[in-house]
This record gives structure tokens, C-alpha cells and sequence, in this order.
């Protein structure tokens, strides 16, 4: 269960990351579309964090410790959000790129966390 | 209110590519500020000397994405000694690691040039400082 949801996310995320890199080649700010975009990639990565909590209280141990697995949770929910913020406050192609780097940084994690996890 | 009237009259410097550089340092933040906290806390004894350069990195990269975000010209100044001082250290560090590898039993944020960390230690110094000294004469 975790395993997929890890690598739908970490997919996700790269995808996320392509559309707006495109978007940044053609010199546009993120737009509707891509806040919808970034709302699945964050639903996703907040229902890692609550899938990943509840395998943790049915007493499953991640290989690497508790205390990181969950760290990283976190990180992976907040990556994308907080880059989407930053993309309404540069209105520009910047913007975007900020978008794209939040969502490799998001695949990053996820491989992260697979290791983590053990998976 | 002074602080607000400061930065109306100072120079911003998270417009544009500055703002993904403001990002990125974030990130860097949280990556080497709560990694090191966690290996301090809990294994110190293991590798002392990588886990208190990775603690540095981290007050390093919060002090630069402060000045990034404070913005004018001192905060500009700041972050370009600051800026100038992070790849001094990553290449010195970098090249520690690989000359004495025995002194790092763990890796730190900095090891291998932050090759852990897809490269992004050696070329976000070298980005900020090109776009530092740009935002002078724009």
C-alpha cells in the first residue's frame, strides 16, 4: 500500500515538475490549472502521511527509524505547497521554475522514503 | 514599522531567479538543520566531525535565505560574504572527504562536493553569488 502510494506520489510529482518546466519555456507564470495540479500532488502526499501514520500505529517499524520516517513525511507534504506559495508571490516564468525544482525535490523524497521505508 | 519601511526603500532580492534561489536554500534548511539535529541527538559519537559541519551548513544556508528574503542593499552585501564563505567550505570540505575519507565515518551535507544531494551544495553558492552581484546593477 505504502510502496504504491510512494510511487504514485514521487511519479506525480515528476510530472508536475515537467508541466511546469514546460510552462517556464514558454515564459508564462503558474496558472489555474497548475494549482489544480499541485492540489492532487499535496492530496497525494497528505494521504502518504496519513497512510504512512496509521502503518506506524499498527505497529510496523520502518527500517531506517521512526523518527525520519516521519520527518520525511512531513517534508514531502510540505514541498509542494510551500513552492506553490512562492509561485503566487513571482508572478513570472520564475515562478514556475520554483514549481518545477518543489517537484523534484518531492521525487527526491519519495525515493527517500522508499529506502527509508524499506520497501 | 520600521522594518516595513526599510523594505520598501531596499533593494528585493527574491524577484525573478531570486526567488527560486530563496527556495532552494529553504530546502537546503530544512535538509541540513533537521539532519543534523536528528544525528547530533542521537549518534554524535559516531562521526562528530561530519555531523557539526552538517549543523554549520544548515546555520550557514538560514542565514543566507533570511538576507535573500530581507533584501536592500547591506542584507545584498551579507549574503554575498556569506554566499563566498558556503563555497569556500563545500570545496574545502568537499576535497577533505576525499583526501581523508577516514575522518568522516558518515557523510555530511557537504561531503563529496554534495554529491548526496544532487550537486545542488557546489552550484547553489556559484548561481547566488552570480545573481548577487547582478541585483548591484540592475
Amino acid at each position: 500500500m505504502l510502496d504504491v502510494l510512494t510511487l504514485v506520489t514521487g511519479v506525480a510529482a515528476l510530472l508536475l515538475a515537467a508541466w511546469c518546466g514546460w510552462a517556464a519555456y514558454r515564459d508564462q507564470p503558474t496558472k489555474d490549472w497548475h494549482f489544480i495540479g499541485m492540489a492532487v500532488v499535496s492530496a497525494l502526499a497528505l494521504i502518504q502521511l496519513v497512510v504512512g501514520i496509521v502503518q506506524l500505529a499498527r505497529g510496523e517499524d520502518p527500517e531506517q527509524g521512526t523518527t525520519i520516517f516521519v520527518a520525511y513525511l512531513l517534508g514531502a507534504f510540505a514541498c509542494v505547497p510551500a513552492a506553490g506559495f512562492m509561485s503566487l508571490a513571482e508572478r513570472t516564468r520564475w515562478g514556475s521554475v520554483t514549481v518545477a525544482a518543489g517537484g523534484v525535490v518531492l521525487a527526491v523524497l519519495e525515493v527517500r522514503l522508499y529506502d527509508i521505508w524499506g520497501g | 514599522m520600521v522594518a516595513t519601511e526599510e523594505k520598501q526603500t531596499g533593494r528585493r532580492l527574491i524577484t525573478g531567479p531570486g526567488i527560486l534561489l530563496v527556495w532552494l536554500y529553504g530546502v537546503m534548511v530544512v535538509g541540513a538543520v533537521s539532519r543534523s539535529a536528528y544525528q547530533i541527538a542521537t549518534e554524535l559519537d559516531r562521526a562528530p566531525l561530519a555531523y557539526s559541519l552538517s549543523a554549520v551548513a544548515g546555520v550557514v544556508y538560514g542565514f543566507i535565505t533570511y538576507t535573500l528574503v530581507r533584501g536592500g542593499e547591506r542584507a545584498r552585501r551579507a549574503a554575498l560574504v556569506c554566499c563566498a564563505a558556503e563555497l569556500v567550505g563545500v570545496l574545502t570540505v568537499g576535497t577533505w572527504t576525499l583526501v581523508d575519507p577516514s575522518a568522516f565515518p558518515d557523510a555530511t551535507v557537504w561531503s563529496d562536493y554534495g554529491m548526496g544531494y544532487l550537486f545542488i551544495p557546489v552550484l547553489l553558492p556559484l548561481s547566488a553569488l552570480y545573481w548577487l552581484r547582478r541585483a548591484r546593477t540592475a
